[in-house]
């Protein structure tokens, strides 16, 4: 049996990118961010519960809505501020804003089905090298709409990249709901490829946390690359006010499906508390400081 | 006799040494060794380094840009230069961006060789030079292969001594032809200028003996060669002398909008410029060099032109195709024109 997953951690993990995320989208109409931001706000449980099983070695690319990834991935929360912020003290010096994020092994970029290949070719180049680290690709179902999506599986295929695929259904790009946006199934598109394909419907970080971990053990053993199909729900808008669903339909998903309330009940309600007291202080210290951090003030 | 595409392919020989090289590109395994056999003999060599490829060349150059963002050297053959659209995105918003984008911690070094022009009857699709797309990509250095020096020497220094991105332009015609020997040149007093903080050498041809020039003629690549043989024409049959100025470096160009330090030094004397390339007229190679002409002699040039393809597609048939791309005879008849 394998030991229980830490909840407490993993309810730690997913509250923090909520208070991050909230933070983001409460402060952006006061003007103290700039730019845009897409926020993960209801898909936490998919960062908190793959991530956890990441080692030191292995590379992670991430989309346009990689605050989450970045957080799980154990990136600073401060950082991230400043780099929304456009600070120097940012991710990446102010230089790349929301979308475009790196830190040891972790990249996001903000073109849809672009990392698909890179990710691969890292899995690649580690391989050659003879080292054990893995790659790990995080896609929305927007994405499947890109073709460079389909030339990267059959390469990771053909050539037996150590990669994880981690499809992020949440139903929707931006507002086109997925029934006008992709015909056929997710699953099968991985198969086609030869490529072993677990799919899942949950907010449970727990289930999500077991299915993630039986893909990395299965990666790790036998080098090779799989996917991870989590189907899951956005209850934030896009971007920012520019959510066109029903809000009464959305209600009762954020109902039924809040990674937070269903792990909730989970822990002992003081623990709970001190648990979201301490985020809370947290992130407001993180926020304050970028808040405080300078702007850079040339070019490099 | 070492033809250039002799020189290309022992200078990925050499490369190959290093086991960080690894060469990804369609049809590139033995006996084929690619289309144009500028990878011959490495996968027989190096099997475990060569990665023949599907008919995927965006995946490819992705893929080569994750190999170069966790430490090997990377080549990408893209078959036909025309087929560099196809990477147009991994090339304009991932490989040339990361080196900035993340705040300067990550190298992205690649090298995409690709073999542009035509004058192979291969049509529209299989014959155009279009590097002129990738010019003003910010982070993007762009070669063009001659055969004054050992291309093989540019393509091995391109892939070890950048740790940025680039793309190195070869052409069908070019691989064809001889690299010039000191004799091949001794009618020539050549000059070389390499521009800061850049490995590849600009070099500039006068005929010995020859009195000031009247005009300075640029080109690169194949093109360079055919301004080559209309320079000694121009100066044996009509005593006009040139000097003519052939960049290996496409871009960057130099810092803060200037011009090329040779080229500026050459039109100094001659105060004349014809620009020849073998893309298309419209914003290419050639208007940016006579832009920049313009800047750096605020009193103005006697004159300068541009030679260049028409804005069309390029002919299948061979009289049209010869009738599309600039060859010696423009040449010689707008230098001409122009003196």
């Amino acid at each position: 049996m394998p030991p229980m997953p830490d909840q407490a951690g993993l309810y730690r993990q997913m509250y923090r990118i909520r208070r991050f995320e909230e933070t983001v989208l409460d402060a952006f109409p006061k003007g103290l961010f700039y730019g845009t931001t897409h926020t993960y706000i209801g898909q936490e449980a998919n960062a908190a519960g793959v991530l956890a099983h990441l080692g030191a070695q292995d590379i992670v690319f991430s989309n346009h809505r990689c605050h989450g990834h970045f957080i799980a991935y154990g990136g600073d929360l401060r950082a991230l501020f400043a780099e929304l912020m456009g600070k120097a003290t940012g991710v990446c010096g102010g230089l790349g804003g929301s979308q475009h994020l790196h830190w040891r092994n972790f990249y996001s970029n903000g073109v849809l089905g672009s990392t698909a290949p890179i990710a691969v070719g890292t899995a690649l180049a580690e391989k050659a090298k003879g080292s054990p680290a893995v790659a790990l690709l995080f896609l929305g179902d927007g994405a499947l709409g890109e073709g460079t999506v389909y030339e990267s599986l059959n390469m990771a295929s053909l050539w037996g990249a150590p990669v994880l695929f981690v499809v992020e259904n949440n139903h929707i790009a931006q507002t086109t709901p997925i029934e006008l946006a992709l015909a056929g199934d997710i699953a099968a598109r991985f198969n086609a490829f030869g490529i072993p394909c677990q799919r899942l419907d949950s907010s449970d970080v727990l289930e999500i946390h077991t299915a993630a971990e039986a893909e990395f053990a299965a990666l790790r053993a036998a080098p090779g690359p799989r996917a991870l199909v989590l189907d899951t729900q956005r209850f934030g808008p896009h971007s920012k006010g520019d959510d066109t669903r029903d809000e009464a339909a959305m209600a009762s998903i954020r109902q039924q499906r809040d990674p937070l309330a269903l792990l909730a009940p989970k822990l002992a309600e003081a623990q709970r508390a001190a648990l979201e007291a301490e985020v809370q202080a947290e992130v407001a210290a993180a926020f304050a400081q970028a808040e405080a951090d300078p702007f850079p003030v040339a070019l490099p | 006799m070492t033809s250039v595409l002799q020189a290309l392919n022992r200078g990925l020989h050499a490369a190959f040494q290093d086991p960080r090289v690894h060469l990804l590109g369609e049809d590139v395994l033995d006996p084929y060794g690619g289309a144009f056999k500028v990878s011959q003999g490495l996968s027989t060599a190096y099997p475990e380094r060569v990665w023949t490829s599907p008919v995927s060349e965006a995946g490819l150059a992705g893929v080569a840009a994750g190999m170069a963002l966790r430490g090997l050297r990377p080549v990408v053959e893209i078959m036909f230069g025309d087929f560099s659209t196809l990477i147009a995105d991994q090339i304009i918003n991932s490989i040339s961006k990361f080196g900035s984008m993340y705040g300067g911690a990550v190298h992205v070094p690649l090298v995409v060789r690709t073999p542009m022009g035509g004058r192979r009857g291969y049509g529209p699709t299989h014959s155009q030079t279009l590097e002129k797309l990738f010019l003003g990509v910010p982070g993007l250095r762009v070669l063009a292969a001659n055969s004054l020096s050992d291309p093989g020497e540019l393509l091995r220094r391109a892939i070890f001594e950048d740790d940025g991105p680039v793309f190195f332009i070869e052409n069908k015609l070019l691989y064809l032809q001889p690299l010039l020997t000191t004799e091949d040149l001794q009618d020539f007093e050549i000059e070389l200028h390499t521009p800061p903080a850049a490995y590849a050498a600009t070099h500039t041809l006068r005929l010995r003996g020859a009195s000031a020039p009247a005009l300075t003629l640029t080109a690169y690549g194949y093109m360079a060669e055919l301004a080559r043989q209309a320079q000694l024409r121009l100066a044996f049959e009509h005593e006009i002398f040139c000097e003519l100025v052939v960049p290996a470096q496409l871009a960057p160009l130099a810092a803060g909008g200037e011009l090329d330090a040779a080229l500026a030094a050459s039109l100094s004397k001659s105060g004349r410029l014809l620009a020849i390339e073998e893309g298309s007229y419209t914003l290419g190679w050639g208007a940016e060099v006579l832009a920049r002409a313009a800047q750096a002699f605020p009193g103005g040039l006697k004159t300068a032109a541009r030679l260049a393809a028409p804005d069309a597609p390029i002919p299948a048939s061979r009289p049209l195709e010869e009738a599309a791309l600039p060859d010696v005879e423009d040449i010689l008849a707008t230098a001409q024109r122009m003196v």
